[in-house]
C-alpha cells in the first residue's frame, strides 16, 4: 500500500495553551478554570515524578494485566490473503477494554488531589465500569452519568457499575447518549468542583484532558512497537483503530507519529454517510466548540450540534478529540468510516476465524480490513487495536441475527 | 452616542440605584411572545435585557434554561431571528440589550459578521461564559472593534488577583456568579463575603450578581455590596408556567423595588 507519506519531526503538541495546531483549548466556564490549572500542575509534576510513574506502572501490571498480548491473526490473514494481521489485545485488560489504562492514571491523580468524589460520563459503559473499578479499589465515591438510550443498550455494564458500588445517574436530555451524559457530568463538576475529580474517558474536553488521556493510553502504542519489533524484527506497516472520541486510537498512534508507519482511524458511518444517521465526525463534520474544546463537530448550519448515530454506543458521539482533528488536517492520519452492518459482519468474521468476540467499537476497525487488505502485500504488517471485548454487546449481536449465522 | 449600557450604569450609580438585568431565553415560550415579554420586563423596571441565545448543548445551564433553550430551538430560533428581534425592540426602546450564549452558533455564523451585525441591530454587550481569560484573545478584539461591551464573569473559585485582571478585561459590567454551579442552582444562601471581595477587587466595572437570584430577598442581600443583580431562571420558570405579562411585570417590579436602599 503506497500513499503520500507525511512525516512529523519533533511532534510536541499540545502547546502551553492546550492547542494541537488550531484545535483544542479551554472553552469552559470560569468556575472550572482554577480546577483545570490545578490539574495541569498536578499532572505535570506527576509526569516527572518517579514515585508516581512507578505506582502507575505497577498498577497497570498487577491490576490491569499489562502488557496485553499481541496476537497473530493467522486465519484472518489467510482469509484476506494480503499482509499479516496482528491484534493488539486491549480486550484482555481488566474490565474488558483499554479504558482502564486511563482511569488508573487519573485515579492516582485524584488520590494526589485529595478529592474524595469521582465523576465520570460513559457511553458504552466501558469507561464507567473502568472508573467504578478504580474508585472501588481506592475507596472513593463514584458517580457515573449515562444516557438513557445507552443504559438500555448496554445493560450489562450498568449492572457491573452498580455492583462495583457506583451511583448511575440516567440522563434524559437531548439524544440521551454520550453527548448528553458528558454535558451532565460537566454540570456536576461545575457544581461540585471543590470536592470532586472529573475522570474524562476520552481524549476530549478542555486542556489538559486530551493530552493527559493520550499520555495514559499511549502505553498501547509503546507496547505495540516493542512487541512487533520482537515478533517481526521491524516496525509495523499500518495501524488501525476505531475513533469515537478517539482515545484507543491516539493511544495506539501517538508513539508512532514521528515514524513512517501509516495509520488509519475508523469512524462509525452508522446507516451510511449519505444518511443523517452516522457518527463520522472527522469525515463529515466541521470545526466547532463542544464540551470545552475546538475540534471537528457534527453540526447544522446554525451551529447546533447534531445527534450522532452508531450501533456502537462507544462511537455514538458528534465530537472527536482535538488532536485527531489536527492529525487529519495535516494528513498524518487517514480517517475512514464503516457502517453498522460492516461492523457486525466483521465481528462475526473475527469470532469464527480467530475465536475472539470483539466489542462493537473495535469491530469498526476490523471492518476496515475489507478495504485495506486487498491493497496490501505479503510483506505488510497490519496491527488492529482490538480495544475491547464483546460481552457487553451480546444483546445487540443477538438482535442483529449474526449469532445464528452459519460460518 | 454613548453606549446605552454604560449610560444606564452611570445613571444608576448617580442616582444610587441598584440595577436589574433580566434574562429571557429568546424564543421561549414562543418566538411570538418575545417582544411583549421584553416590554413587560421593561415596564416592571428592568434596566438591562439579557437575551439568551439558545444552544443544543448548554453545559453551563441548569434544567430551567436547558428546557427553555430546547423549546426555543424546536421552534426554529436562530441568531438571525434574534438579531431581527433586537432591531424591532430598537424601534421603540432604548433599553440596553446584551446577548448571552455559547460560542458554537457564533462560530458557525461567522464571528466577525455576527458581532458587527449585532452592533448594527442595536445590541450593547456580549456575554460568552465559555470564554475564560485564556481564550479571550481570539474574540475580544472583534467585540471591542464593534463597540460592544465584553462582559466577563468571575465565580467563587476565581482567586482575588485573577478577579482584578478579569475586571480590567471586562467592560459594561462585571458578572459576579453567585455560586459555583450552573444557572439557577444556588444551594446555599447568598455569600455576601464573597460578593464584597469581588466588589473590592473590581475597580473598573460595576458588579452585577447573577445565578440563583430568585426573590426580592435574594436580590437585596446580593446588592448589599454590589451594584445590581441578574435574574434568569426564576423569571423563565414563571414565564414557563404560562403566567400573564402583568404577572411577569409585577415580579420584576417586586425585585427592582425590593432591592433599592431604603
Amino acid at each position: 500500500m503506497s500513499k503520500k507519506k507525511v512525516k512529523l519531526h519533533k511532534y510536541s503538541f499540545p502547546d502551553s495553551r492546550g492547542y494541537f495546531g488550531k484545535y483544542g483549548g479551554r472553552f469552559v466556564p470560569e468556575t472550572l478554570m482554577s480546577a483545570l490549572r490545578e490539574l495541569e500542575e498536578l499532572y505535570t509534576a506527576a509526569k516527572r515524578d518517579p514515585v508516581f510513574q512507578n505506582e502507575l506502572k505497577e498498577m497497570l501490571q498487577s491490576f490491569a494485566g499489562r502488557p496485553t498480548a499481541m496476537t497473530f491473526a493467522e486465519r484472518l490473514s489467510e482469509h484476506y490473503g494480503g499482509g499479516k494481521i496482528y491484534l493488539k489485545r486491549e480486550d484482555l485488560c481488566h474490565t474488558g477494554a483499554h479504558k482502564i489504562n486511563n482511569t488508573i492514571g487519573q485515579i492516582l491523580l485524584a488520590k494526589l488531589s485529595g478529592k474524595k468524589r469521582i465523576i465520570a460520563e460513559t457511553g458504552a459503559g466501558q469507561h464507567g465500569v473502568a472508573t467504578a473499578t478504580v474508585a472501588a479499589k481506592m475507596g472513593l465515591q463514584c458517580v457515573v452519568y449515562m444516557g438513557e438510550e445507552d443504559i438500555r443498550r448496554q445493560e450489562l455494564n450498568v449492572h457491573r457499575m452498580k455492583m462495583l458500588g457506583a451511583e448511575i445517574v440516567p440522563v434524559a436530555s437531548g439524544s440521551r447518549t454520550l453527548k448528553d451524559a458528558t454535558s451532565e457530568a460537566i454540570r456536576d463538576w461545575v457544581s461540585n468542583v471543590e470536592s470532586s475529580f472529573y475522570i474524562i474517558g476520552s481524549v476530549v474536553g478542555p486542556h489538559p484532558y486530551p493530552m493527559m488521556v493520550r499520555d495514559f493510553q499511549s502505553v498501547i502504542g509503546k507496547e505495540t512497537r516493542s512487541q512487533i519489533k520482537y515478533l517481526e524484527g521491524r516496525e509495523p506497516s499500518i495501524l488501525l483503530a476505531c475513533v469515537g472520541g478517539g482515545s484507543n486510537a491516539i493511544g495506539m498512534f501517538y508513539p508512532f507519529l514521528d515514524s513512517d508507519v501509516q495509520m488509519v482511524g475508523v469512524e462509525a458511518a452508522g446507516c451510511g454517510l449519505r444518511t443523517r444517521k452516522h457518527a463520522a465526525t472527522l469525515t463529515k463534520g466541521t470545526p466547532g466548540v463542544l464540551h470545552g474544546s475546538l475540534s471537528y463537530l457534527l453540526q447544522d448550519v446554525h451551529g447546533q450540534v447534531k445527534v450522532a448515530h452508531s450501533i456502537s454506543a462507544g462511537l455514538d458521539y458528534p465530537g472527536v478529540g482535538p488532536e485527531h482533528s489536527s492529525l487529519k488536517d495535516i494528513g498524518r492520519v487517514v480517517y475512514a468510516s464503516v457502517t453498522d452492518r460492516q461492523a457486525l459482519d466483521a465481528a462475526h468474521l473475527l469470532s469464527t476465524l480467530e475465536g475472539i468476540i470483539p466489542a462493537l467499537e473495535s469491530a469498526h476497525a476490523l471492518a476496515y480490513l475489507e478495504q485495506l487488505m486487498p491493497k496490501t502485500s505479503q510483506k505488510d504488517i497490519v496491527v488492529v487495536n482490538l480495544s475491547g471485548r464483546g460481552d457487553k454487546d451480546m444483546p445487540t449481536y443477538m438482535a442483529s441475527g449474526i449469532t445464528r449465522r452459519k460460518k | 452616542m454613548m453606549n446605552r449600557l454604560r449610560q444606564t450604569m452611570i445613571r444608576c450609580a448617580a442616582q444610587k440605584e441598584k440595577a436589574l438585568a433580566c434574562f429571557l431565553t429568546a424564543g421561549y415560550p414562543t418566538p411570538a411572545k418575545l417582544l411583549s415579554l421584553v416590554s413587560a420586563v421593561e415596564k416592571g423596571g428592568a434596566d438591562i435585557i439579557e437575551l439568551g441565545m439558545p444552544f443544543s448543548d448548554p453545559m453551563a445551564d441548569g434544567p430551567v434554561i436547558q428546557h427553555s433553550s430546547h423549546v426555543a430551538l424546536k421552534q426554529g430560533v436562530t441568531l438571525d431571528w434574534i438579531l431581527s428581534q433586537v432591531r424591532l425592540i430598537r424601534h421603540r426602546s432604548e433599553i440596553p440589550i446584551v446577548l448571552m450564549g455559547y460560542l458554537n452558533p457564533i462560530i458557525a455564523y461567522g464571528a466577525e459578521k455576527f458581532f458587527s451585525t449585532a452592533a448594527l441591530a442595536g445590541v450593547d454587550g456580549i456575554i460568552l461564559p465559555e470564554l475564560p481569560l485564556e481564550e479571550q484573545d481570539r474574540y475580544a478584539g472583534l467585540i471591542k472593534a464593534n463597540k460592544l461591551a465584553n462582559i466577563l464573569l468571575v465565580t467563587p473559585t476565581t482567586l482575588p488577583a485573577r478577579i482584578s485582571v478579569i475586571d480590567k478585561r471586562s467592560s459594561g459590567f462585571l458578572y459576579c456568579v453567585s455560586t459555583a454551579g450552573v444557572t439557577g442552582s444556588r444551594k446555599n444562601s447568598i455569600d455576601t463575603r464573597y460578593i464584597k471581595e469581588v466588589k473590592s477587587s473590581a475597580r473598573k466595572n460595576p458588579v452585577l450578581v447573577g445565578f440563583g437570584i430568585r426573590t426580592a430577598e435574594d436580590a437585596r442581600r446580593a446588592v448589599h455590596d454590589a451594584d445590581g443583580v441578574i435574574v434568569g431562571s426564576a423569571l423563565i420558570e414563571l414565564i414557563g408556567k404560562g403566567k400573564s405579562f402583568t404577572v411577569v411585570e409585577s415580579f420584576v417590579r417586586r425585585i427592582k423595588e425590593g432591592m433599592q436602599p431604603r
